[in-house]
């Protein structure tokens, strides 16, 4: 019944604004169409510098309402991100002041130079000083926003610095695996045709390659603050992406196709809490790239530690290749696997 | 005196003109009004067809919108129409991702490629360019009866059970290539790949006859230096599209085989659901080149030829000239060639040579350049004028308002070092919906409002189309400006739900609000369509040649030209078509001879 009222008054609406419509076209017409178009041009001009204003009060509101929820009063939580951060602000400065004189321009020109009677319209077809002042100027600003923007590009997607702890991430659907090299630094080679989840192989990881056998799979990363860390980056199926919002980063994970990012983490998850106001802080690994209906829940999560507490969690790991030659009935409890759930389905 | 005839009163003195073309073949319904070769009908037929493909797409938003904006709530009369979609009320997530990449396909292809450039390059190039039809009508009506075939087996892939294509409107594989990934990927994504390469043959056919008939169907006098803006952006419009739409076709055909006739050229090293594929030595990336190749050039066919239309329509209702022709060509021609050197600009993260990434963050921006002339331009063409605000005209400013907001953020995005940050999120969605969606339709409002009197011999309601225009204008911006600061939150994009996310959940209120004004918006349109054919029948009608007092070619044609346009002879072009106010005249016809004392300029 509810939805019938409803559905009734939507249709009424509708009926009086087109009765109104229709009733406003008779009257232009009987008061003579000329003169109820020049009225009609008045009110025109009027809303769209109406607009303008409330346009630039709106503006400043959403920004009141909604920039401390952005990522910038936090500040970055990588070295490299500060980069991205600059480069941010440098162009939402460019941009910001051409979008206000631009706009501003738009509106006001509108309602200026509306129609009356008492001028002519200016026959004005070129001015080559004028335009060549319009090319110039933006062809010079975007050359810096260019040179600054690559120079910051080429510093965080150059080679990772040598001492960086590397950490494998693969995506499927819809979760992420981590993989640690183990003591000897060399993450084991992979065979996508060896992937044998039964077996205690999800990974498809070659235990011929002695390399693997130190090798520790967990569900949840640790990362070392202040160290750098490089992600070689993994899909097992579809395109996925490793999203670092905090960090300002982000990387495809493309099947076939290993990947990598560095970046070197600024504060711990225990002093983001902090930073942030928020006790259930944590950084998360968000997918950004459609990988299918849970898409939206392919979390990972992140825990930025000291030094000292990230090797305490490391030594109580067990490497994989251990727990797959392990006989099946003594399976060692892997801690890190179990102390982050994974996240529930809202939905079948 | 009733209603209808206070309307109509003086159309009695004009009625000859209207009808006195010859008859130089007599038409039955079919060959008027259904294989058509006349281009007015043919335009009529992709208007229609992508009005009613615009009122799908558009409803798909409101629907998802209800799940992003209340995703607590269940809304039971969703399951009477879904089904087993919206089980109990809520989307389910398959389904949410399937109307994400509908209303992305919709609206992009059907909507904003054949409904925008379709129409008017159908119905202007020849009324503007000064030619009795395009140069192969029969070719032209093949190209509508493609798209009619490809929205036939895309509106088709909706019903399937297995649901329509949702691996999003960029389908990359192997998300797309394997129906083990996804319920979308089943026979709907063959539809949806189908129903593409139909569409593509027909953006070729249409494409190639708008070229040739801009090149060499021009009237005595109408050099290329001489023909409306509009005629320029259409052509360049059709080059782009020639160029790349293959492109596309080559990257659907493969997908096809590697989903069908088990090739590999997008798949290696795949495990899925336990499975190990056999497949190797393929490239998910070589589908994104191709893709994107087409898809980015892609979203200048749908924004050149609504930038060639505002150009006209503010020139016209300014009473001016357009503000520097030449650079206004020249900056069409400049994004032009650009368009197919920046593709790779939408392929930043995905593990891309930086270095050659550098060339593309080069070239993208570079695009920024032609477009500051255009908007500069647009300034300079109002300053001064004698403003008329028209409904087209409106929509005119609509756009060039919305082009500056969404450029804009394209100078974020194009650089690859913030990309890296804002990619995927709803900053991307804020950007391009603006620069490309909105201002594409509002583009194709402006087109509709000003050149219906030329369509239809009548005129929309004035009143329906200003409120129209605000809500749109408002709802717009309420809409899509809030979405950037969603984006710097790094909210990403393609969530059907955020709950779970401690970094993106504090975003519950306004996307309540979004989905309640695009709720609105949406209404809006409705108006629009309802003005739209009720003025067809019931409209105030045109009652003088050349309404908006406009020099271009089109409005030298009867009220209601017929199947050759012009009754005698093709008139003879003496000017360019934007001598407005000049020596004192309010306007000079193209067709009118230079007088010996005329001003030069």
């Amino acid at each position: 019944m509810n939805d019938f009222f409803l559905i009734a008054i939507v249709v009424m609406i509708f009926l009086l604004i087109f009765q109104i419509a229709k009733a406003s076209e008779y009257v232009s017409v009987l008061k003579g169409e000329e003169k109820s178009r020049k009225q009609t041009n008045r009110i025109n001009g009027f809303l769209l510098v109406a607009f303008l204003i409330l346009g630039l009060v709106g503006c400043w509101w959403c920004n009141k309402l909604y920039y401390g929820k952005t990522l910038f009063p936090q500040g970055s939580a990588s070295f490299e991100g500060e980069n991205i951060d600059t480069m941010m602000w440098i162009t939402i400065a460019v941009c910001g002041a051409v979008f206000f004189i631009t706009q501003i321009l738009l509106f006001w020109f509108s309602f200026k130079y509306q129609e009356t009677d008492k001028r002519k319209a200016y026959y004005f077809t070129h001015n080559n000083k004028l335009e060549l002042l319009w090319t110039g100027v933006p062809a010079i600003v975007l050359t810096v926003l260019v040179v600054f923007g690559l120079k910051y590009w080429f510093k965080f997607t150059g080679d990772a610095p040598k001492d960086s702890q590397l950490i494998e991430i693969t995506g499927h659907q819809f979760a992420w695996e981590i993989r640690y090299p183990g003591k000897d630094g060399v993450l084991g080679k992979k065979n996508f045709k060896l992937t044998d989840a039964a077996k205690g192989n999800p990974l498809g990881v070659d235990w011929a390659d002695e390399s693997s056998h130190d090798d520790i799979h967990v569900q949840q990363m640790h990362i070392i603050v202040g160290k750098p860390v490089k992600l070689v980056i993994n899909s097992q199926d579809v395109i996925h992406d490793v999203g670092l919002p905090h960090f300002r980063m982000k990387m495809d994970a493309v099947p076939g196709i290993p990947t990598t990012l560095w970046f070197t983490p600024k504060w711990t998850t225990e002093e983001m809490k902090v930073k942030t106001g928020n006790p259930n802080f944590v950084y998360e690994i968000a997918c950004d790239q459609i990988c299918g209906k849970s898409h939206f829940s392919m979390r990972g999560t992140m825990i930025v530690e000291s030094q000292q507490e990230f090797d305490k969690w490391l030594a109580g790991q067990t490497p994989e290749y251990v727990k797959a030659t392990a006989p099946p009935e003594a399976p060692k409890t892997d801690s890190a696997a179990t102390a982050v759930k994974p996240v529930a389905m809202t939905t079948k | 005196m009733s209603n209808e005839a206070i309307l109509h009163e003086h159309q009695t003195g004009t009625h000859d003109a209207g009808h006195a073309h010859e008859h130089h073949h007599h038409e039955t319904f079919i060959t008027k009004y259904v294989f058509s070769q006349d281009h007015k009908m043919i335009a009529k037929q992709f208007l229609i067809t992508g009005i009613v493909w615009a009122i799908i797409g558009g409803l798909f938003s409101v629907l998802f919108r209800l799940q992003l904006g209340y995703p607590e709530s269940t809304f039971p009369w969703l399951e009477d129409f879904l089904g087993h979609w919206a089980k109990g009320g809520k989307l389910d997530p398959e389904f949410y991702y399937s109307l994400v990449t509908m209303h992305g396909t919709v609206l992009v292809f059907f909507v904003l490629t054949a409904g925008l450039s379709g129409t008017f390059s159908n119905f202007l190039i020849p009324l503007q360019v000064g030619a009795r039809d395009m140069a192969s009508p029969f070719l032209n009506m093949l190209s509508y009866w493609f798209f009619f075939a490809a929205s036939i087996v895309m509106f088709a892939s909706l019903f399937v059970q297995t649901g329509p294509a949702s691996g999003g409107w960029t389908i990359y594989p192997p998300l797309s290539a394997l129906g083990e990934a996804s319920d979308g990927s089943k026979i709907g994504l063959d539809l949806w790949l189908v129903s593409m390469s139909l569409f593509i043959i027909n953006a070729l056919l249409g494409g190639l006859n708008y070229i040739t008939t801009v090149l060499n169907l021009r009237t005595k006098g109408m050099s290329m230096t001489r023909m409306p803006l509009t005629m320029w952006a259409f052509f360049f419009t059709a080059v782009l599209g020639v160029l790349s739409f293959p492109v596309l076709l080559s990257g659907c055909i493969l997908l096809l085989f590697d989903r069908n006739l088990g090739t590999s050229f997008y798949l290696s090293d795949i495990v899925i659901n336990g499975k190990i594929l056999p497949n190797e030595g393929g490239s998910p990336i070589l589908f994104q080149h191709l893709f994107w190749f087409l898809g980015h050039p892609e979203v200048y066919i749908i924004i050149l030829p609504a930038m060639g239309i505002a150009s006209e329509v503010m020139s016209i209702n300014s009473r001016k000239p357009i503000f520097g022709y030449m650079a206004m060509v020249g900056s069409l021609f400049a994004i032009t060639a650009l368009a197919f050197v920046v593709w790779a600009h939408h392929m930043f993260v995905t593990g891309l040579n930086p270095f050659l990434g550098s060339f593309f963050v080069l070239l993208t921006l570079l695009i920024a350049v032609p477009s500051a002339i255009k908007v500069f331009n647009w300034l300079t063409t109002l300053w001064r004028g004698n403003i008329r605000f028209s409904p087209g005209m409106l929509f005119a400013i609509g756009f060039v308002s919305l082009f500056i907001s969404g450029g804009l953020t394209g100078v974020f995005l194009g650089n690859s070092a913030l990309d890296i940050h804002l990619h995927d999120t709803y900053f991307i969605i804020a950007h391009f919906h603006i620069v490309m969606g909105v201002a594409g339709m509002f583009g194709m409002f402006a087109g509709l409002y000003h050149w219906y009197p030329k369509m239809y011999g009548r005129y929309m309601n004035n009143t329906l189309a200003y409120i129209h225009f605000w809500v749109t204008m408002i709802g717009s911006y309420l809409i899509f400006w809030p979405m950037h600061y969603e984006g710097l939150a790094g909210m990403p994009r393609r969530y059907y739900d955020f709950s779970n996310w401690e970094s993106f959940k504090m975003f519950g209120g306004l996307n309540q609000f979004i989905s309640f004004v695009s709720i609105i918006v949406f209404a809006a349109q409705l108006l629009f369509v309802f003005n739209f054919f009720y003025s067809i029948f019931k409209g105030r009608k045109v009652t003088t040649l050349n309404p908006w007092g406009a020099a271009s070619l089109e409005w030298s044609t009867p009220i209601r030209p017929g199947h050759g346009n012009w009754p005698g002879e093709i008139p003879e072009v003496h000017r360019w078509a934007y001598d407005y106010g000049k020596d004192g005249r309010d306007f000079i016809p193209q067709t009118e001879p230079v007088g010996e004392d005329e001003s030069k300029h």
